[in-house]
C-alpha cells in the first residue's frame, strides 16, 4: 500500500493514521525487525525505519542512545535495507527516516534505487531542506519514492509553500521547537503549524515530536492526519515486545478517538 | 587618527568575488544542510549580517572594540632564533596570541556578540574545544551583558581545565558534553540541540568558519583583519610579499582569516597545517583535508572523516582545538582550486615546535598554533634561506601548560 493509500484508508475510517518510528538495528538487526513487525501487527499504519547515525543533532537522549547502541552492535546501511525488505515482505508500508550524510555517502541515486528495490516507499529527511535537495528530488522521481520534508513552527509562509510543493506522500510537521523525545504535553504550537500548512497543500499532515500516550494521540488526531510516535517506541522496545504491542494498541485506539476513561 | 588597524579594518566586510553564492555555496561546498526549524534563524542572521556589514555604526562600534578592547592591531614579530631551525628562512609571527583573551577568537566573537544585540537576543550559546572560543565568548558576553552557555566535550573539560575555570569566572555556564566522542564535534551537536529549543531568544555564536551559511563567510570576514594587517606589516618590514603563509586548520577560522589577506597574491603560498595526531597512517588523526572525503556535518558540505556508510569517524589530536572531523567549506574549495595546500603535522612534531618556540623566542604558543610552527620549519627548509614565511600564531599556550608539562615529563610527580 502506498503512503497516500495509507492515509486515504485512515481517512475513509474517519481517523488519523498511526505512524511508528524505530531505528533499524536496535538493539540488534533481528531484534529491530521483530519489534517493527510487532508494531505493524498491533496497529501501526505506517512505520518509519530510522537509520542510526553518529551525529543525530535533532534527536534527544532516548533516540541518541538507541542509535549509539545500534552502531556499537555493528549496524550498516545494508541492515537498514534488509529491515525494510523484511517488513515490506510482511505487508507493511515503510519509509526511512535519515540524516542526510549517510545517504550522500552511499550515493543518492544508489540509495533511492536500493530502497525502492527493498520495498521502501520514501524518505523523511530531518536535516535536508528542499533548497539543497535537487539530487534527492530527481532520484525520488526516478524511483517513485515519496519525499517527506518537514515544516516547523518557525517556518515562514513562503517556506511552508515551497516545502509542501516539493513534498509527496505526506508532510511532517514538528509540533515543537526542539529535539525528539516523549513529553508530558503536546505543544500548543502543533495545531497552529498544522492549520498554517493546510492552507498550502492537500497532502496529509503528520505531527511528530513529543507524543507518547493514547490521550495525546487522540488530541493530535483531532487536527492532524497522522500521529507520529518515536521515542516512546524506543523506550518500550527496551522493555519488551509485549510493552511495544501494548503501547501500539493504546496509540491505535487514540488515533480512533478512543481514550481510556481513567486517563 | 588612522593607522594600520583602521586602514586594514576598512576592507574586512566588503563584498568580493571570493564570497559564496547567496545560499553559501563555495563551488560544490558549503550550503545549508539544516533542520527546517533552524532555517528561520539562519535566515535572520544572514539578513542581519548583510545589513550590519554595510552599516557604518556597526562597523565603527566593532572597530572600536577591536582596537580599544581586544588590542588590535596585533604585532608581526621577527623570530630570528626560531628561524635558525627553519633552514634560515625568515619567519615572522602574526601575534594573535597577544589579543585580549589570548587568541584570534575574539575577532569573531565581538562581531557576533554585537549582531546578537542587534537581533534583540539576550542569550548566547557556544561550543568550544580547547576553550579559546569559549573564553572569548564568555568575555564578550560579560562585556555586553549577555547570558552565556558554553558546551564543551567532557574530555576537553579535563584537558583544558584552566579554561573551564576561566569561563566560569567570567560568568558563563559551562556544560560538559558526555555524548559521542565527548569532544568538539559533540559539543556542536549539543549546542545545535539547545539552539533549536531556544532559538527565539538565543544566538548560536559558532566559533569557526564552518557550519551552515552564513557562518563560513561571516566568521571569515570577522577574521580577515588578521591577514589584511599582516600583509601591510610584512610589506613594511621586508619590502615584499612573503613566500608563504602558514596557519593551523581545525575548523579553519584563523587560517581562512590570514589567507584572505593574501588570496589575490598568487605568488604567496597558502599552507594549512592539519592535526596529524599519531600519524595519518595510524588512523588516529584529524587530517580532514589530507585524507577526508566529501560529506555533510553540522550543516555544511565539506571534506569529512567518515566511513563508507557516512558515519563520522572520531578525530584525534593532542590539540583540543583542532580535534574536529570536518573543516570549513571554503578550505575544501581552496584545496580543490589548488589555491591553498594542506599538510598534516603529528602531535610529536607539533610538540617539538611548541618547545622550540618557547626556548628560542620566549613565546609559549597554543598547541594549535604549534602545528603551524611545525609546518613552517619544514617549509623553511624547502624554500631556502631567502624565503619569508608568515606564521599565524593564533593563540598563546597558557591553557596548554598542563598538557605540555605532562607530555614533556616536567611535573614533579612524574619523576
Amino acid at each position: 500500500m502506498s503512503v497516500a493509500d495509507v492515509f486515504a484508508k485512515a481517512k475513509a475510517e474517519d481517523r488519523a493514521a498511526l505512524i511508528g518510528y524505530l531505528p533499524a538495528g536496535f538493539p540488534t538487526v533481528d531484534g529491530g525487525k521483530a519489534t517493527l513487525k510487532a508494531m505493524v501487527e498491533a496497529g501501526c499504519d505506517l512505520v518509519e525505519v530510522g537509520l542510526p547515525y553518529s551525529d543525530p543533532v535533532m534527536d534527544g537522549p532516548t533516540i541518541q542512545a538507541a542509535a549509539d547502541e545500534a552502531l556499537a552492535n555493528g549496524f550498516k546501511i545494508k541492515h537498514l535495507l534488509e529491515t525494510v525488505q523484511t517488513i515490506s515482505d510482511a505487508g507493511a508500508t515503510a519509509v526511512v527516516m535519515t540524516y542526510w550524510n549517510p545517504v550522500f555517502a552511499y550515493g543518492v541515486e544508489r540509495f533511492a534505487r536500493d530502497l525502492a528495490a527493498a520495498g521502501g516507499h520514501g524518505l523523511i529527511t530531518p536535516d535536508l531542506v528542499p533548497d539543497e535537495a535537487a539530487d534527492w528530488i530527481a532520484a525520488a522521481t526516478e524511483h517513485s519514492l515519496d519525499r517527506i520534508f518537514l515544516v516547523a513552527p518557525s517556518s515562514t509562509e513562503e517556506r511552508i509553500a515551497m516545502t509542501t510543493a516539493q513534498s509527496s506522500g505526506f508532510v511532517y510537521a514538528t509540533s515543537i521547537m526542539g529535539v525528539t523525545g516523549a513529553r508530558d504535553a503536546v505543544s500548543s504550537a502543533a495545531p497552529e503549524i498544522v492549520a498554517r500548512t493546510r492552507k498550502h497543500t492537500d497532502l496529509p499532515i503528520g505531527v511528530g515530536l513529543g507524543v507518547r500516550s493514547g490521550v495525546q494521540a487522540a488530541e493530535v488526531a483531532g487536527y492532524a492526519d497522522g500521529v507520529i510516535v518515536g521515542s516512546a517506541f524506543v523506550s518500550a522496545a527496551r522493555e519488551s515486545e509485549a510493552a511495544v504491542r501494548k503501547l501500539t494498541e493504546e496509540l491505535a485506539a487514540g488515533v480512533r478517538g478512543q481514550v481510556p476513561a481513567t486517563a | 587618527m588612522t593607522g594600520l588597524f583602521e586602514e586594514s579594518f576598512a576592507g574586512t566586510h566588503a563584498r568580493t568575488p571570493h564570497d559564496p553564492d547567496e545560499r553559501g555555496h563555495f563551488g560544490p561546498w558549503g550550503g545549508r544542510y539544516m533542520p527546517e526549524a533552524l532555517i528561520a534563524a539562519i535566515d535572520e542572521l544572514s539578513a542581519e549580517y548583510d545589513k550590519a556589514r554595510e552599516d557604518s555604526e556597526f562597523n565603527a562600534e566593532l572597530a572600536r572594540l577591536l582596537r580599544d578592547y581586544a588590542g588590535r592591531p596585533s604585532l608581526l614579530s621577527e623570530a630570528p632564533r626560531f628561524s635558525e631551525h627553519a633552514g634560515g628562512a625568515r619567519i615572522l609571527l602574526k601575534r594573535e596570541d597577544l589579543n585580549h583573551t589570548g587568541s584570534h577568537k575574539i575577532n569573531n566573537v565581538l562581531g557576533q556578540a554585537l549582531l546578537t544585540k542587534r537581533m534583540g537576543k539576550k542569550r548566547v550559546i557556544a561550543e568550544t574545544g580547547a576553550g579559546q572560543h569559549g573564553v572569548a565568548t564568555a568575555t564578550a558576553c560579560a562585556l555586553l551583558g549577555l547570558d552565556c552557555v558554553v558546551y564543551m566535550g567532557e574530555v576537553d573539560t579535563q584537558r583544558q581545565a584552566l579554561n573551564v575555570a576561566r569561563m566560569r569566572l567570567l560568568g558563563a555556564e559551562v556544560i560538559p558534553v558526555t555524548s559521542g566522542s565527548r569532544t568538539l564535534k559533540d559539543a556542536i551537536n549539543e549546542a545545535l540541540r539547545d539552539w533549536v529549543a531556544n532559538v527565539d531568544h538565543t544566538h548560536y555564536l559558532l566559533g569557526t568558519a564552518a557550519g551552515p551559511h552564513p557562518f563560513p563567510v561571516m566568521v571569515r570576514n570577522f577574521h580577515k583583519i588578521i591577514g589584511i594587517e599582516a600583509r601591510a606589516q610584512v610589506l613594511a618590514m621586508t619590502g615584499k610579499l612573503p613566500d608563504a603563509v602558514a596557519a593551523c586548520v581545525g575548523g579553519g577560522s584563523n587560517a581562512i582569516g590570514i589567507f584572505h589577506g593574501f588570496i589575490d597574491d598568487p605568488s604567496v603560498r597558502l599552507v594549512g597545517l592539519e592535526p596529524g595526531g599519531d600519524g595519518v597512517e595510524t588512523g588516529r588523526h584529524g587530517a580532514t583535508l589530507s585524507v577526508g572525503t566529501a560529506g555533510i556535518l553540522h550543516g555544511s558540505k565539506s571534506y569529512l572523516l567518515q566511513d563508507e556508510d557516512g558515519q563520522t569517524v572520531e578525530s584525534h589530536s593532542i590539540s583540543a582545538g583542532l580535534d574536529y572531523p570536518s573543516v570549513g567549506a571554503e578550505h575544501s574549495f581552496l584545496k580543490d582550486a589548488g589555491r591553498a595546500e594542506y599538510r598534516a603535522v603529528t602531535d610529536a612534531e607539533a610538540m617539538d615546535a611548541f618547545q622550540l618556540l618557547s626556548r628560542t623566542e620566549g613565546i609559549i604558543p597554543a598547541i594549535e598554533s604549534a602545528h603551524a610552527l611545525a609546518g613552517a620549519l619544514v617549509l623553511g627548509k624547502e624554500l631556502g634561506p631567502d624565503a619569508v614565511i608568515v606564521v599565524n600564531l593564533s593563540g598563546r599556550g597558557d591553557k596548554d601548560v598542563d598538557t605540555a608539562a605532562r607530555y614533556f615529563g616536567m611535573l614533579g610527580d612524574d619523576k
